[in-house]
């Protein structure tokens, strides 16, 4: 940990500050952003304003804020309506006119630049990219106190956008979900969606003036993306993409000091470890999620394929003992017949020796009464399920077997009491076989 | 995976060509002294003095005779670029992800720092273009596999994935050349700029590296168009046949990967985006053809190249924008002027629709004008008390007396009706014949909806308005079979409800 050795609150607290600040004034209309599968639209203002800003210069003759902030905020929301006119007009897919009209946008930025640059030196870099390593430098006094001024902005921003989302949430969330409802019940959608953008382009100009544009169009996408796989609430939604954009503001800056350290540098870009943080926080959940996380799908899927391994293990003995009583099956034996993995087949086998359903005997495994009846239920699921696809579904005697083998694995008490009731009871099945009563 | 790798060898082959054939050590030393801040270039071209002004006489016989070799070989590149991207974009468009070119150009970031770090570390001259070719190209197809991830194994769309990846490794390349700064072996500056953009010192070998790649990329869209048509119109029914659909969205994304790095490499990342999408967007207006969108495409790619970088060399302004800003006009040309679905044609149509239903509104009040007279509607127009004043059709129908004025223009062109001196009109009798169809085939419907779809007789009149003038003779043909017996033999139906000026004022 020695990259945190020089950790000092007056300097890097105000750098976590202003990050957290960002990220959660970001991640905010974000979730709305995402819902209304827009998330590109962060990304596209912050490069469609850069003619903003050169208009802002040449008018203004100079670089100070206001001016800047304005022109910037105006072409911001020119972004969204001219995306709006074309998609419209040109009945142009949304991607796509929002990729035309940013790239237009931002070619004419670059060449208005060259052209300002005759006069002044200003490098759309400096303009752009600011960074957030030199927050602590920039400081207003608010009485004894002295708070970085991007601290003031982002923090008014943040307020802003957090009132605005309080004021508008339901017509917010009614029109990201449903905009021909929201529209039909009285409540403009089109007015949300403008209103959406204001909220993205004063976010993203405070936000990369101070800190960079990497940082605030990681934030309007991930967190909320993060969050849209761990729940299915909205509310819900909104405070974890928050609280998730906060901590990986705060991990990415502890991390810029600290991951360069193990390859032997100083420290990294702190704006662009947040933004790899959230990602990593993205990644995570997508494999983890309780209800849709990779990971726990397969696990799913895995414990899915071992019971019902199992449950045909003792299936298959209960068959053999059908036919001999008391007989004994060794492993290999049973594996003959299902095609199942040696290692796979013995554990499971293990497993039923452990609950008592088996015994282990000199030649193999043998079922005990508890097994027989396990065994009883799979097998009367089985036969009754044959009995019913042929009596009621009419399917052919030779294609009831592979369909009944998937059914027997979820059928319980209830489903083969009502089969047996629409079979009329039979005793045995197509094949001949008799079905074991309850 | 072997179209991936065939993919890796190729771009690996064709950079050892380059590498062959470039020199790079004066550019490097040109372009450090050009980057300023190690952010400032990442966007977009490396921005020098360029001061605005009408070209002379001389520069514009210069650029125009290509007598410059330097603005030739930019000419060339730059359109090879827009046309490769531009058959590669059309796909992209269809496939609904016309931004993934943004993603991906972010996404090769991180390859770039981290091929530097690992040849710096290996001795190797960490500014070799191979080597950050082929970090780019493996960092975009990790960019490739990340949108598939995040598209295929959750919940997320399209917009959220292109999102994640594009800032996501964009902010991991950041903090990579933040880190080389720091390094004390090898040169690190420049180096984005290296990567993003430099058309204006674009050599030979960048120019065939470019018509080498843009061949490639068209012959592979070229054998796999069924495929990929397929893919970009109906995914489900594509994989039912069998294909293999990862494979081929791989296929078109690693294309699209390398298009991307070589338009990096000579444009700027702004540039391929734009190059991508509205070549393909303004193709879509033309025609709704693929094959020949995708030829429209590369043509209108190639032209934003070529006259781009043309006006760039006559106006002394950054090469990249210069283009953008000639596709855009492009595309915006064809949004207004496109044949199948431009603005303008729509309009039109639109415009001749309303007029025709103007038109048939007049003819068929005429008709029931006439009608309540109590006129024979077999008879010719010379006859008494046929004259119709403008006041009564007017209060007849929801039109302003401009539109009304226009209807009767147009159908006294068409030889429907005459205008007498005051201020009435009589029908001809092709203007009787034409007015007793459209109110026959008006009655039809409103027949047909009385009898078959239960509506009560005073409603409709105006649901029979809105669809007596898309009715085909066929489906006329069929209403007349179905309704026999209501129209008690040949001849004009009678009106199932009684007829009054609808749009009467109180």
């Amino acid at each position: 940990m020695s990259g945190l050795a020089n950790w000092s609150w007056s300097y890097d607290g105000w750098i976590v500050l202003a990050g957290v600040l960002c990220a959660v004034a970001a991640s905010l209309p974000g979730n709305f952003l995402l819902l209304r599968r827009m998330s590109l639209l962060g990304d596209a203002i912050s490069h469609a304003i850069l003619p903003g800003l050169a208009v802002a210069f040449l008018i203004s003759e100079s670089r100070s804020s206001i001016p800047m902030f304005l022109g910037a905020v105006i072409v911001g929301i020119l972004t969204a309506i001219f995306t709006e006119w074309i998609r419209n007009f040109g009945d142009v897919d949304e991607g796509a006119s929002i990729g035309v009209v940013f790239t237009t946008l931002f070619a004419l930025g670059l060449v208005l630049i060259t052209r300002a640059a005759d006069h002044v030196d200003l490098d759309p870099g400096c303009v752009l990219y600011g960074a957030i390593e030199t927050t602590p430098l920039d400081l207003v006094a608010f009485g004894s106190w002295f708070v970085p001024r991007v601290v003031v902005v982002l923090t008014i921003v943040l307020c802003t956008n957090l009132l605005l989302i309080l004021v508008f949430f339901k017509e917010l969330k009614l029109s990201a979900f449903d905009p021909t409802l929201s529209t039909s019940l009285g409540m403009n959608s089109r007015l949300m969606h403008y209103l959406l953008t204001v909220m993205v382009a004063v976010t993203a100009v405070a936000s990369f003036e101070s800190v960079g544009n990497i940082l605030v169009v990681a934030m309007f996408v991930v967190p909320p993306a993060t969050a849209y796989l761990l729940t299915e609430r909205l509310r819900s939604m909104i405070m974890m993409s928050a609280a998730i954009a906060a901590s990986s503001a705060v991990i990415g800056h502890v991390s810029a000091l600290v991951v360069p350290r193990w390859f032997g540098f100083r420290s990294t870009s702190t704006a662009g470890m947040m933004a790899l943080c959230a990602g990593i926080l993205f990644f995570v959940a997508s494999l983890v999620s309780p209800r849709n996380g990779v990971l726990v799908r397969i696990i799913r899927r895995q414990k899915l394929t071992w019971r019902i391994l199992s449950e045909d293990l003792i299936a298959i003995l209960y068959r053999m003992d059908e036919r001999q009583a008391g007989c004994a099956a060794t492993i290999d034996q049973l594996r003959a017949v299902l095609f199942s993995g040696r290692w796979l087949s013995s554990l499971l086998m293990k497993q039923h020796a452990r609950r008592g359903n088996v015994v282990e005997v000199p030649n193999g495994y043998q079922l005990t009464d508890a097994g027989r009846r396990l065994g009883a239920e799979l097998v009367r699921s089985h036969r009754l399920w044959e009995q019913y696809l042929v009596s009621e579904g009419g399917v052919a005697i030779d294609r009831i077997h592979n369909q009944a083998e998937k059914l027997e694995h979820f059928t319980g008490r209830d489903l083969r009491d009502r089969l047996q009731q629409e079979t009329s009871s039979p005793a045995i099945d197509p094949h001949g076989k008799p079905i074991p009563p309850e | 995976m072997t179209v991936v790798l065939f993919f890796v060898t190729f771009v690996v082959s064709i950079a050892d060509l380059t590498a062959s054939v470039a020199t790079f050590g004066s550019e490097i030393s040109n372009l450090k002294s050009q980057t300023s801040s190690l952010l400032s270039v990442v966007d977009g071209n490396s921005l020098n003095d360029h001061s605005l002004s009408w070209p002379t006489w001389q520069k514009w016989r210069r650029t125009l005779r290509f007598g410059d070799y330097n603005t030739q070989i930019v000419v060339f590149g730059t359109m090879m670029l827009g046309m490769a991207a531009g058959v590669v974009g059309s796909f992209t468009l269809l496939r609904r992800r016309a931004l993934m070119g943004d993603a991906l150009s972010h996404a090769t970031l991180p390859g770039v720092g981290l091929a530097f770090i690992i040849a710096t570390h290996l001795g190797l001259d960490g500014k070799s273009l191979p080597i950050l070719l082929i970090g780019a190209a493996i960092s975009g197809i990790a960019g490739v596999a990340a949108i598939l991830y995040v598209r295929n194994m959750t919940r997320l769309k399209e917009d959220a994935a292109l999102g994640i990846v594009l800032s996501v490794f964009f902010g991991a390349g950041i903090s990579i050349l933040t880190v080389i700064q720091q390094m004390s072996t090898g040169n690190a500056a420049g180096l984005e700029s290296f990567i993003y953009g430099k058309t204006a010192s674009m050599d030979m070998s960048d120019a065939v590296l470019i018509g080498l790649s843009g061949l490639f990329s068209v012959l592979m869209i070229g054998l796999l168009f069924k495929e990929l048509t397929l893919l970009c119109f109906d995914e489900g029914f594509a994989g039912s046949r069998g294909y293999p659909l990862l494979l081929l969205d791989v296929v078109l994304m690693s294309l699209v990967v390398l298009v991307t790095i070589i338009g990096l490499q000579a444009v700027g990342n702004v540039l391929v985006i734009a190059l991508f999408v509205m070549p393909a967007a303004a193709a879509r207006f033309w025609t709704p053809n693929l094959k020949q969108m995708t030829l429209i495409s590369a043509a209108i790619g190639g032209a934003g190249g070529f006259v781009g970088s043309i006006m760039s060399a006559l106006m002394n302004l950054p090469s990249g924008p210069m283009i953008v800003l000639v596709c855009s006009s492009l595309f915006f040309l064809s949004m207004v002027m496109g044949i199948e679905k431009g603005v303008l044609v729509r309009f039109l149509r639109r415009r001749e629709l309303n007029r025709n239903v103007d038109r048939q509104h007049l003819l068929r009040s005429l008709y029931e004008l006439m009608e309540t007279r109590g006129l024979s509607t077999a008879s010719t127009s010379r006859q008494t008390g046929a004259r119709f004043p403008y006041a009564e059709l007017f209060s007849y129908g929801s039109w302003t007396s401009y539109r009304l004025l226009r209807e009767i223009k147009r159908c006294q062109r068409a030889g429907f009706l005459l205008r007498n001196d005051d201020a009435s009109l009589s029908l001809t009798d092709s203007g009787i014949a034409e007015a007793s169809r459209l109110a026959h085939e008006h009655r039809l419907w409103e027949m047909y909806l009385i009898t078959h779809a239960d509506v009560a007789p005073g409603r409709v009149d105006q649901s029979a308005d809105a669809i007596e003038h898309v009715l085909e003779p066929e489906l006329i043909a069929r209403l007349e079979r179905l309704l026999q017996q209501e129209l008690e033999g040949g001849g004009i139906a009678p009106s199932p409800h009684p007829i009054e000026p609808p749009g009467d004022p109180q």
